[in-house]
């Protein structure tokens, strides 16, 4: 390199310094103040945590956000709407069948006022029966009655906390089980994954719709074998995602270290393996809830749901789908309820899933 | 690019260095990102020699694999060419803007055919469900318009040409019934099938076997001699580096830090980063026991920075690292370093001494 | 290959014969059935039972069962229509509900396939938001619901179809159920086809095949769909299922003579023979499907279909 050249160098970089008018500081063609020792010890720590980003990246998710209210709404309302109501879920009140829904305050506006169109063979007539009833004027269905004369509001709430019951019940004890099946199956690997996956193949061939008939029919309907029916179902998918993750995981670094130090399978499925897939699982049950609510549903449809006279979302649907020409109302409350619900969930489910696993953004 | 800029650029005239194939020139490309706007690539100037390899060298992160997809219009939605030139010579001399060109054009012109590329990884490259025959007349069908048998035969010629044994009957296997070593040979015949002038290769050895990793390089030399190839290389394994290139440009946080021909990189580097990273790179001449890594991580260049990304991680860090960052100094015709050590008022630094000169500072 | 479909076959024989062997432990033992009746007999039981080889040592019996089952003698009904064979109850119930479904599985596929396939190639625009708030909510309304509406909408309201099936109106009046039908159909594969189509479109290879000039509709015929599309066959069987299970309750709703209302009916009636049968069936046919899937992936992917030890240094 020629000294000319070197000069040139400088002046061409502090010609281009000069035209920005930058201005030099006494101290700046000091060393900053620090080491070697500084640098390392500067090792940055990881910024946040993984829980903590998740729950970042779930929090700008708008779609997932509002799916948590409508969910948090739903429950609230499951839980008190009963209460409030001032009817129960089971009492019949004579004269109050067939009653449109009457809302306080919205009334005036003409909207929700008791009164509803009624086909005749003379054309459609607007009736109120609130105002045929004695004392009517005092009395508000906010949802309406149905043709046993049984509030609507109250038992939509009271039905829609059975179905999240059932959901949610049947969906713990599937991920239990499913989990445990499959981190069994995938942790012992060999002969003992063979036979456990062949197990899970043959049953998987058996229509779900075969096996929750079949169970229904052979035991008593109720709660319990609704529940049992709906977990039978639902464990092997859970139990697909736990060993796939289990197989992936135990070749890595910190499980094959923990092994090499002698750790009990327990103790290593529970505390080096469980954590990291929880969040999966989780995503799982999260899309397991409004399928389960879903089939609870059906199973009422097809007239095999949990007994009279308690309510699930699925028999005050099914009920009202028989007076559905002539008192549409019945119906909608715990439809729009049901879709409510099963929508949330699943759009929480993919805010979560994506949360969880930035890769599977935008998929 | 916006219409507008097009123009601009057009009315530009477009600079070509003396003796270039390709000559950048203030390539910046900004990223929107759910954490704001990513300045990847900002302000990379190199030119490529006709014949010559040009390796860019950079940890992941820093912008090198972005400059490149830049130059074959295989930037994603989400990215944006702010500004810049990248000035191809055509056969008779003639220059064409590479970001001037729609798309289209970039596809039906340039790709494949002016300029190709190599992918860090022949698992993932190749079409799985497509024979490698079928995938290799492709582009000789579609951009050189041969029929069914000119066509096979060529695609015959060029398995041949990257030593692949039994060509023929190779043309009907699938991707996943070669080796690796072989899919990256497959892989290299697909990019040269429709004679391209420029070759680059992203990280082309990285996914390999250390034993196939030298034979896939000089099987790229041989070709870039046998038919006049300009090739860019993109990597972070210096070793690589030493092998192949005649010129070097260091990338660290989407800017070049430091460029020149092979020799004055390796023997006379200037920038800290440049130091940082030849001394990670093993030696079997290394008297200490202990590999040398650079502190800390990458930057985040998630929007506005202030002063040298690398001033955090740097031990020569002056104070105006924190505030401003250097300008590109030029040391020799062909080589350039932007780092504040070589302005005249820096204080002496003395170099690790591993590298072949003594350190030298400028005034 | 071979080995691969052997493989398949026998876990679907094997599936199969677990199915008939729990319908037939449920007809023999359990309480309720027809036999089980408090109100026969002494007598009338043992009448009943000889009628039905039910005196015959057990392994015998389950002989006969699997020898009528596989043979497509299901007996007859108790409780529907007392003493019909049910295989004639069958025959002509289970073509109207093949036809529905598979009139329901064609509008499906194709709708879902064009909107997830918009939905990937147009991603992150109002098509891809729209295709997508579609496929969630086809996925989360249960098809009842939306069989409802529809009923309520176009049958009731604007009365552009008839809100009940008439077998001389056979097409006409089958549109509501299929639509109602296709819904969950249309939306898992609407959905599945474009996060397929989209992991595929940032695949490696697509992106080599655009630094060597391919674009647009080569690209995307060649390369992206055909590989998109192959695992979307994957999801064909469990829609067989949804398919089944919403056929139960469309069948219902818009009063279709079919295997579901016949199913439903079964059930409520405590008719086990019925329920037994059609049970036996809807096994048969989605292990069938089940299997066809799993064949035919492995005809369309070459790695399964030429995964023998054929990987050469």
């Amino acid at each position: 390199m020629t000294m000319q050249a070197e000069k040139k160098a400088e002046n061409s970089a502090a010609e281009a310094l000069a035209a920005e008018e930058f201005a030099f500081d006494e101290h700046d063609f000091e060393f900053a103040a620090q080491g070697v020792a500084a640098v390392r010890a500067a090792e940055p720590v990881l910024p946040v945590s993984f829980t903590k980003e998740a729950l970042l990246r779930l929090a700008k998710n708008r779609g997932a956000l509002c799916s948590l209210f409508f969910i948090l709404l739903i429950v609230l309302l499951a839980l008190v709407g009963p209460l409030v109501s001032g009817y129960g879920y089971s009492q019949q009140l004579t004269g109050h069948d067939n009653m449109a829904p009457r809302i306080q305050g919205l009334e005036k506006l003409g909207i929700f006022n008791g009164s509803e169109a009624v086909p005749m063979a003379t054309g459609v007539k607007i009736v109120n029966k609130y105002e045929k009833l004695q004392g009517g004027e005092k009395v508000y269905h906010w949802f309406g009655t149905d043709v046993l004369g049984r509030d609507l509001f109250t038992r939509t709430w009271e039905g829609t906390r059975i179905s999240l019951f059932i959901a949610l019940v049947a969906v713990l004890i599937d991920m239990l089980f499913g989990m445990s099946y499959g981190l069994i199956s995938g942790y012992f690997g060999g002969k003992v994954d063979l036979v456990m996956q062949r197990i899970v193949e043959v049953l998987h061939g058996i229509p779900n719709l075969i096996i929750i008939t079949l169970l229904i029919i052979v035991l008593k309907p109720g709660l319990p074998t609704i529940i049992l029916a709906l977990m039978l179902t639902g464990w092997i998918g859970m139990s697909r995602v736990a060993r796939a993750q289990m197989l992936k995981l135990k070749e890595q670094e910190f499980v094959l270290a923990a092994r090499t130090l002698g750790a009990r399978p327990f103790f290593l499925i529970s505390k080096e393996v469980l954590p990291n897939i929880i969040g999966q699982l989780l995503v799982m049950s999260m899309f397991s809830i409004p399928s389960a609510i879903f089939s609870e549903a059906f199973l009422a449809f097809i007239g095999i749901g949990i007994p009279v006279p308690m309510a699930s979302l699925g028999t005050i649907i099914s009920d009202s789908f028989k007076s559905l020409t002539a008192h549409p109302y019945m119906m909608a409350f715990p439809v729009v309820v049901l879709g409510l619900l099963m929508l949330s969930f699943n759009l929480l489910a993919d805010g979560l899933r994506d949360a969880l696993d930035p890769r599977m953004k935008d998929r | 690019m916006s219409d507008q800029k097009r123009a601009d650029s057009a009315q530009n005239e477009l600079f070509l260095a003396e003796n270039a194939l390709l000559s950048v020139r203030n390539l910046t490309v900004r990223f929107k990102t759910g954490y704001g706007v990513v300045g990847a690539v900002r302000g990379v100037d190199f030119d490529l020699k006709k014949g010559k390899t040009l390796a860019i060298v950079g940890e992941s992160g820093s912008g090198k694999s972005v400059t490149v997809k830049a130059l074959a219009g295989l930037l994603g939605e989400n990215a944006a060419i702010e500004s810049g030139s990248a000035v191809l010579r055509g056969p008779n001399g003639e220059k064409t803007d590479l970001f001037s060109l729609k798309r289209r054009e970039m596809r039906r012109q340039i790709n494949g055919r002016r300029i190709a590329m190599v992918f860090q990884d022949p698992m993932t490259s190749l079409d799985p469900t497509m024979p490698i025959g079928k995938q290799l007349m492709e582009g000789l069908r579609d951009h050189l318009h041969l029929g069914r048998e000119k066509a096979t035969e060529e695609a015959v010629r060029l398995l041949k040409l990257v030593e692949i044994p039994e060509a023929e009957s190779r043309m009907r296997s699938y991707p996943h019934q070669l080796s690796g070593g072989m899919r990256q040979r497959v892989v290299i015949a697909m990019a040269l099938s429709c004679n391209p002038e420029i070759l680059i290769c992203d990280e082309p050895t990285t996914a390999l076997d250390v034993t196939i990793q030298s034979r896939i390089l000089e099987l790229i030399q041989d070709l870039q001699r046998k038919l006049g190839l300009s090739v860019i290389y993109i990597t972070h394994d210096l070793g690589v580096v030493a092998k192949v290139a005649d010129e070097i440009a260091v990338m660290y946080a989407g800017r070049i830090v430091e460029r020149g021909l092979a020799d004055e990189i390796f023997y006379d580097p200037r920038h800290p980063y440049t130091w940082g990273l030849l001394l990670a790179m093993p030696d079997v001449e290394m008297d200490s026991g202990e590999l040398y890594t650079i502190p800390g991580n990458p930057p985040n260049m998630v929007g506005q920075t202030v002063g040298e990304p690398f001033a955090p991680r740097n031990e020569y860090a002056l104070n105006i690292d924190f505030r401003r960052e250097a300008p590109m100094f030029k040391l020799s015709e062909t080589h350039y370093a932007a780092t504040w050590l070589l302005h005249e008022k820096a204080p002496e630094v003395a170099r690790p001494a591993r590298f072949g000169r003594p350190p030298k500072r400028l005034n | 290959m071979a080995a691969y479909i052997f493989k398949r076959a026998l876990i679907a024989v094997l599936t199969l014969l677990l199915i008939v062997l729990i319908l037939f432990v449920l007809m023999a033992f359990l309480p309720g059935s027809p036999f089980n009746d408090e109100r026969l007999t002494v007598e009338q039981i043992a009448t009943l039972r000889a009628k039905y080889g039910l005196d015959q040592p057990l392994l015998a019996q389950f002989w006969s069962f699997v020898k009528n089952t596989f043979s497509g003698d299901f007996g007859v009904s108790y409780a529907i229509q007392k003493n019909v064979p049910i295989s004639s109850l069958l025959s002509g119930r289970l073509p109207v509900s093949m036809r529905i479904g598979g009139q329901a599985i064609l509008l499906g596929s194709l709708l879902g396939l064009v909107l997830g396939v918009i939905a990937a190639l147009k991603h992150n625009t109002v098509w891809d938001t729209f295709c997508t708030v579609l496929s969630v909510v086809g996925v989360s309304i249960p098809s009842y619901v939306f069989a409802l509406g529809l009923s309520y909408l176009f049958g009731f309201k604007l009365k552009w179809f008839p809100i009940l099936y008439q077998s001389a109106l056979p097409f006409h009046s089958s549109v509501l159920a299929t639509v109602a039908l296709s819904l969950f159909t249309m939306a898992s594969i609407a959905r599945f086809t474009r996060t397929e189509l989209l992991e595929v479109l940032s695949s490696d290879y697509i992106l080599f095949a655009q630094s060597r000039g391919i674009d647009g509709f080569r690209l995307i015929a060649r390369h992206a769909l055909r590989n998109a599309l192959i695992p979307v066959i994957t999801v064909l069987a469990p829609l067989v299922v949804g398919l089944m299970t919403g056929s139960l309750v469309v069948e219902r709703i818009f009063s279709v003579p079919g295997v579901g209302q016949l199913l439903v009916e079964g059930i409520q009636a405590n008719d086990y023979s019925v329920v037994t049968a059609l049970s036996f069936v809807y096994s048969l046919i989605y292990i069938a499907i089940m299997l066809g899937v799993d064949i035919l992936y492995g005809v369309i992917d070459p790695r399964i279909r030429l995964a023998k030890g054929e990987v050469q240094p």
